[in-house]
């Protein structure tokens, strides 16, 4: 039940976010989804071995939380609870690949490294998906996908999908505070009550998605789903696309960190 | 399960985005000739519901723990195999972004894995066969309970196969089938059983709705073939074009960045290994030091090169990799500071 | 402006179970009015208000608005004219901002964008939330939930507003600010409610429905002071019209 009350709050959280006023926030919504496409490509083509380089791409991130003016902390706690799954899948690499390699003096599991690699990436890509919608908000994301030539019956459905998530977990919440109020110390719903409980709301969802019908034709609406006129992209969008992504693709093609260390090393000794 | 973007290769994702995106298309057009406005809220509202249901935690008898629906199955029975899939795509794309479920990346191969088996497959050939001579419970259960488990067990070998093309665990396949397909029938009961009680649930208090969810959906078994035929073809060809693309680089099938940008910027590469080497024999410091360089890894052959990695590499690895991570946080808290200094001012 | 006359005849709706909802209803709304349509749960009026909205069809009588039947046909016009506002907001408030809400009739009648903007603040100033425009709907109030679903009907410039149980759920003040609201307007109104107070406060004409039949019709204030007819029905005399309990004084 308190997982239902998190989400709901994770889901306000990003909607308060993406209400900024920053730089970030005003950049068109289809730019920012297409530089965030182009992170998540070049992040993910790294090899399972390559570590270094892949640091490099922890500014796109920084920067953006900097400069939307973004809470470090909620953002992390949501990307943290992703990773156990990824801890999971990933802490197989060091048991089956055992190979050892030295990194200098130091023998290390190749397993390891490419569990680390599959860890570091999968922190980036959340980070980096949830920063998105965190500084674009659902409406102006939907606008993108228009712009992307996205059929307008799946955006509408979309939209509505969005809309009511919170609208029927409110409902799952009272449901299952009435029911635990009637069946205490239960850990869930009984076997005996599956059908009606989710029944009864899946009923409840059909009479509203009628009344929502109905006041949708109400006022007009006859299958079709007219947006308002789209964002012009700007110089400043097509700057933000091409700096940012020049920059990705430099620094999967450079090690930069590596480049960095043996200057700094070079420049003490 | 989720694929999530940091499994997966561009080659892999780009491929299943393509893949279903296709078949989303085709749902579309599907729906378009249907010509039900009704169906649009329906879906939408439907598609919440799933989320919402997601919540509850199903008691499961004898064993103390509890199950959760997925709801895939459920959708397609409701709304049909194309609403259904639509639905679920857009249930996956909001879980992508808001929860971090999945990924954008990786989300082509979830919708592929959890709308399309189920929607595509396990209902129009399985629970369509189960209840083809009318709904009654014993046919709701056996449709549902077999549909639920053959969906999942498919979508479960499908992350399975992405995983190991993608290259980015170690896991041999036969283990990964071995853990992946077990866990997935446990969830398959569930997924069924829920499925089961819900579908019953409402065939008795509203039947209608059940009459009409049956209605003008039913799946010619020409258009399904067709469907899949297609998307075979599509699959083998989209993911033979990203590999022969790919196959070029020491990367395996990782996308070749270097082939898009060309050899100018190699050159360019080449140059800065240049400087940077002259520059290190005038300081003369680390004298073996080896810059990695293509060469070095190219007949390495397919999969992921294991580096030329000597002491050298790993120290300004080590070292370099510190200073980035103390940059990128010294630049975020510089922009940060300034911001608020800025807002204060102008307070 | 007869062609803002609304006109019921003998109307007759039976639910697909047979459950009779309409019972030969007549009535005729004019120009400027409002009127307050009472009675207990299950009465049937906002069955009478699909009727009317054409979202069902009657099975024996008709309706007029001005001289057009409401037919499949005229629905388009019909609706035009008529805005209808729902009892609970979170069906009439489907978009992600409250902007999009209320631009969603006027974009469906293929108005060009700027003519959308124009209603849409129009519509917002009108019911005083034009700095709510770019919230969730999800994220207002009860009160800002109900005014923004007025506005999302006004943005069609409707001669007619017909509103089913506009006050429910509401705290005291936002529930003052609906009637404010109503109050404001010059449209014709029809308004369903068990809130007889807010009835007797917004409208000069009220009729008294019972298991699908009107039982009376008449002004507001007769109706409703009418002890005998209310207790009859499953209705209270407004608090405003009852004896004050300690005194036993009539109030003001
Ligand atoms: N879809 C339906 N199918 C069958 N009967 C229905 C349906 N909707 C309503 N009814 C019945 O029709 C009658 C009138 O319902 P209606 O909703 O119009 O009442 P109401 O006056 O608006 O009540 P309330 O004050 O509770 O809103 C009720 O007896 C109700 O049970
Ligand atoms: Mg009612």
């Amino acid at each position: 039940m308190s997982n239902i009350m998190s989400a709901l709050s994770d889901l306000r959280l990003l909607d308060n976010l993406a209400r900024g006023k920053t730089f970030i926030h005003r950049i068109n919504p289809l730019v920012k989804l297409l530089t965030t496409v182009v992170y998540l490509t070049v992040v993910v083509s790294f090899g399972r071995y390559e570590i270094s380089s892949l640091l490099t791409f922890i500014f796109y991130p920084v920067l953006i939380f900097a400069l939307a003016e973004l809470p470090v902390t909620p953002i992390l706690k949501k990307v943290l609870f992703v990773q156990p799954l990824i801890i999971g899948i990933g802490i197989l690499n060091p048991i089956f690949d055992s190979h050892s390699v030295l990194l200098g003096d130091i023998a290390v599991s190749r397993g390891w490294i490419t569990f680390l690699a599959i860890f570091i990436k999968s922190g980036l890509t959340v980070t980096v998906s949830i920063l998105l919608i965190a500084t674009t908000g659902m409406d102006r994301l939907a606008a993108a996908l228009r712009m992307l030539k996205i059929p307008k019956i799946f955006v509408l459905q979309l939209i509505l999908t969005y809309r009511y998530i919170s609208v029927l977990m409110e409902e799952v919440h009272r449901m299952l505070r009435a029911y635990s109020l009637r069946a205490p110390g239960q850990k869930g719903v009984q076997r005996n009550h599956w059908g009606s409980f989710a029944g009864q709301l899946l009923l409840r969802t059909f009479d509203r998605a009628q009344r929502v019908y109905q006041s949708m034709s109400l006022r007009g609406f006859n299958g079709e789903y007219h947006t308002g006129k789209s964002a012009k992209l700007g110089l400043i969008d097509f700057a933000y696309f091409s700096g940012w992504s020049i920059f990705f693709i430099l620094a999967r093609i450079y090690d930069i960190p590596v480049l960095m260390g043996s200057l700094l090393i070079g420049v003490m000794k | 399960m989720h694929m999530a973007d940091a499994l997966i290769s561009p080659a892999v994702g780009g491929t299943m985005l393509v893949v279903s995106a296709g078949v989303a298309a085709y749902s579309i057009k599907k729906i378009k000739s249907e010509l039900d406005e009704k169906k649009i809220p329906l879906m939408g509202v439907l598609g919440a519901f799933v989320f919402a249901a997601q919540m509850i935690n199903f008691a499961i008898p004898a064993t103390g723990s509890s199950g959760h629906l997925g709801g895939g199955l459920l959708l397609a029975i409701m709304l049909g195999p194309y609403a259904g899939f639509l639905t679920m795509s857009s249930i996956l794309l909001i879980q992508a972004l808001f929860f971090g479920d999945g990924g954008l990346l990786a989300y082509g191969s979830n919708v592929f894995n959890l709308g399309f088996f189920t929607c595509f497959i396990a209902y129009p050939y399985i629970y369509k066969w189960f209840t083809r001579k009318g709904l009654s419970s014993k046919s709701i259960f056996n449709g549902s309970m077999i549909s639920a488990i053959f969906g999942l067990q498919l979508g479960a070998f499908g992350v399975v196969l992405e995983t190991l093309l993608s290259g980015k665990t170690e896991l041999p396949f036969r283990t990964f089938v071995m853990l992946m397909q077990p866990m997935h029938l446990a969830i398959g009961v569930v997924e069924g059983l829920v499925t089961a009680a819900v579908v019953t649930f409402i065939w008795k208090a509203r039947p209608e709705i059940m009459e009409k969810a049956a209605l003008g959906q039913a799946l010619g078994r020409i258009q399904i073939k067709k469907v899949v035929t297609g998307l075979l073809i599509a699959m083998i060809f989209i993911g033979g074009a990203f590999s022969w693309f790919a196959s070029a680089n020491p990367d395996g099938l990782e996308w070749s960045l270097e082939k898009v940008t060309g050899t100018a910027e190699l050159e360019a590469e080449g140059n800065i290994y240049r400087v940077l080497s002259d520059f290190q024999q005038k300081t003369a410091f680390l004298p073996d030091y080896s810059f990695k360089t293509d060469e070095d890894a190219v007949d390495l052959g397919s999969g992921d090169a294991w580096p030329a990695v000597d002491a050298g590499t790993s120290i300004s690895g080590f070292v370099g990799g510190a200073m980035t991570l103390a940059l990128a946080s010294l630049i975020g808290f510089a922009v940060s500071l300034f911001k608020k200094r800025k807002r204060v001012a102008s307070a | 402006m007869s062609h803002h006359k609304l006109e019921v005849k003998n109307l007759h709706f039976s639910y697909p179970d047979g459950h009779e909802a309409v019972k030969n209803m007549s009535f005729t709304i004019y120009h400027g009015e409002s009127v307050g349509i009472i009675g207990a749960n299950g009465a049937g009026k906002s069955t009478l208000l699909m009727l009317i909205m054409g979202i069902i069809f009657p099975d024996g009588g008709e309706i007029l608005l001005g001289d057009v039947h409401v037919t499949k046909k005229t629905l388009s016009m019909v609706r035009q004219r008529l805005g209808m506002v729902f009892q609970d907001p979170d069906d009439q408030l489907f978009m992600t901002s409250v902007y999009d809400d209320v631009a969603f009739g006027p974009r469906n009648y293929n108005l060009d964008e700027e003519e959308v903007e124009n209603r849409v603040n129009y519509a917002l100033e009108m019911v005083g939330i034009a700095h709510l425009r770019d919230r969730a709907p999800y994220k207002l109030s009860g009160g800002e939930k109900r005014a923004a679903a007025v506005a999302s009907v006004l943005s069609l410039q409707p001669d007619m507003l017909i509103m089913d149980e506009p006050t429910s759920a509401l705290d005291p003040k936002a529930r003052r600010r609906i009637i404010h609201l109503l109050n404001s307007f010059e449209h014709t109104k029809i308004i369903t409610s068990h809130d007889l107070d807010m009835i007797l406060d917004t409208c000069q004409r009220v009729l008294v429905i019972r298991q699908g039949e009107i039982i009376a019709d008449g002004k507001t204030l007769e109706v409703l002071s009418n002890e005998e007819l209310l207790d009859a029905y499953g209705l209270e005399t407004p608090l405003s019209l009852q004896n004050c309990p300690k005194c036993g004084s009539l109030k003001g």
